[in-house]
């Protein structure tokens, strides 16, 4: 990845910039309210944007999403740090877990941790509130709401207890 | 100012008096958005206008326009304090110090010198040379903004020279005052102590504590928070003044010491009401200046005008050049940063109130009347200038 160039600008927010691998520059302002602009600087003026795009929160999300950047784990950070204590986090299911092949109930995981599993990515398909005999199988990502004491235990249940 | 306790026929011209007023004002704000200047010069215009010596219309409203001119100095200089936080302070003072004292000498000793050569007294020149100092942050961030060159390269070179004038306004003004009211040197020594000391506490406070501050004053509702900055900051204002440290320095003080969130939001809310009493404010310094006085001192100021305006651009060349920008870039920030408005008038102001010299007044308006129209243009025509300076470092 380029190294990329954080400047503060007082009373404003703050610019990012970085090369390209092609030898553009091009950069981000980040307003202290939320706005983005996206630079693109020029060639003859390498101080000067050619280019100034301003993008409002919601075409901010719209680009990133195009380019390929994460928005959900975005969205879900900012939802984490919102809802105060409990923690929102993906596990994956280890080969060697216990818990491959028995159902929830069985397992007792959330009676274990106190961690609910909200839902079960498995391949493309994302099972939603599995409930007490849906069966964990190995590969499987659990999305679990706990808290942080919680979800650790729970990962270690998944990888081998 | 009780209007509900006068009698009915009384209130009625008065507010005529002032909803024309303001009714002028907010087409002068128009007029000047719509060519893409600062209103700043043509509220002054209409302060000229209108006042002693012009047309002489303001009378009923004349008392609240004063005081209304006041609180306009005091929340200029609160938004002044709440437009950059503790952290980009220090931020500036580390990094910029350099740039910032050259900005300093070469933009203040001019105005000094040309208030000296003028037979004025020192404490006149020193007023003058705060004028010529200090360019007009407003003016600038918005030139800024609507030419698309927030992003530059050369714009932190620009904000941090902006910062460190404002900082340097902290000293400044709270010095200023106390060789305004005069008194032994002793005690103007003390006074001036004691200002800077308070100044020194306050910045301290604001770096290390500032959240603490700010978490005191926020609310949930901006109706209370914004009664609450405004009660602080005319109180702080009203006591700073009583103590002979200037009621600005303690709004500006007010405005540093809140800092995050609370600072945010308290800057959203004051906007609208510092634009309305600062178009007051500089309204009040037209009307107290009569134009006749500005003809014989057009020459003088043009003069300092177009000195102070070659000193910034080299200010501003130098300290992009430091930041290694290139040669079009270091056009663009010099000449960006020959606005001066709001914070000369208030300088000029202090001079006024004071009377101590009877062509600051006239000088300063004529001064300002170039620059805040002059340096936008001339920043603008820097694109067109800048493609003839090869972009050599």
């Amino acid at each position: 990845m380029a190294e990329v160039q954080e400047t503060p600008l007082p009373g404003v927010g703050v610019r990012y910039d970085f090369i390209t691998t092609e030898g553009d520059r091009i950069g981000v302002l980040a307003h202290r309210t939320g706005r983005r602009e996206l630079l693109v600087y020029g060639t003859d003026d390498p101080d000067a944007c050619r280019d100034v795009v301003r993008l409002d929160p919601d075409d901010t999300h719209t680009l990133a999403e195009l380019l390929g950047t994460s928005h959900v784990s975005e969205r879900l950070n900012a939802l984490q740090q919102d809802i105060e204590g409990l923690t929102i986090d993906w596990l994956p299911v280890g080969a060697d877990s216990a818990c491959v092949g028995r159902t929830l109930r069985e397992s007792a995981l959330r009676s274990e941790t106190g961690v609910s599993i909200v839902a079960v990515v498995r391949g493309d398909e994302t099972i939603p509130a599995p409930g007490g005999d849906f069966a964990l199988a190995r590969g499987d990502t659990a999305v679990a709401v706990g808290t942080a004491e919680g979800i650790k235990e729970l990962f270690r249940l998944l990888q081998q207890g | 100012m009780f209007l509900g306790a006068a009698a009915p026929d009384a209130v009625a011209p008065v507010l005529i008096e002032l909803g024309v007023v303001v009714l002028v004002l907010a087409v002068l704000a128009r007029g000047a958005d719509r060519v893409g200047i600062s209103p700043i010069p043509l509220y002054l215009i209409a302060g000229l206008v209108a006042g002693e010596g012009g047309l002489d219309l303001l009378r009923l409203g004349e008392g609240m326009v004063a005081v209304g001119s006041e609180v306009g100095v005091v929340l200029l200089l609160l938004a002044l304090g709440l437009e950059y936080s503790g952290d980009e302070l220090g931020a500036s003072l580390r990094s910029g110090l350099p740039a910032g004292l050259a900005d300093l000498v070469a933009n203040a000793v001019p105005g000094v010198l040309f208030g000296l050569a003028l037979g004025w007294e020192i404490r006149a020149a020193i007023l003058l040379g705060g004028v010529t100092y200090i360019s007009s942050s407003g003016v600038i961030s918005k030139v800024l903004r609507d030419l698309d060159r927030l992003g530059n390269r050369e714009t932190p070179s620009i904000l941090s020279i902006l910062v460190l004038e404002d900082l340097a306004m902290a000293v400044y003004l709270p010095v200023v005052a106390v060789l305004l009211t005069g008194g032994t040197f002793l005690a103007g020594l003390v006074s001036v102590g004691a200002a800077l000391l308070a100044v020194a506490v306050v910045l301290f406070v604001a770096l290390r504590h500032g959240p603490l501050i700010s978490r005191a004053v926020l609310t949930r509702t901006d109706e209370a928070l914004l009664l609450g900055v405004l009660g602080t900051t005319l109180l702080v204002a009203g006591l700073a003044s009583r103590l002979q440290v200037s009621a600005a320095v303690g709004a500006f003080l007010v405005g540093i010491a809140l800092s995050g969130p609370t600072q945010e939001r308290a800057s959203r809310l004051v906007s609208p009401l510092r634009d309305l009493f600062a178009a007051t404010f500089f309204l009040f310094f037209g009307l107290q200046v009569d134009p006749a006085n500005l003809v014989p001192v057009a020459a003088v100021a043009g003069a300092l005008a177009v000195v102070t305006a070659a000193t910034k651009v080299a200010t501003g060349w130098w300290a992009a050049a430091r930041a290694g920008i290139a040669r079009p870039g270091r056009l663009r920030a010099g000449t960006a940063l020959i606005a001066r408005g709001e914070f000369s008038v208030v300088i000029a102001g202090l001079g006024v109130a004071t009377g101590i010299e009877p062509e600051l007044g006239p000088v300063a308006a004529a001064y300002v009347l170039f620059m805040a129209i002059g340096g936008p243009v001339l920043t603008r025509l820097s694109d067109t200038l800048a493609a003839r300076v090869r972009p050599a470092t």
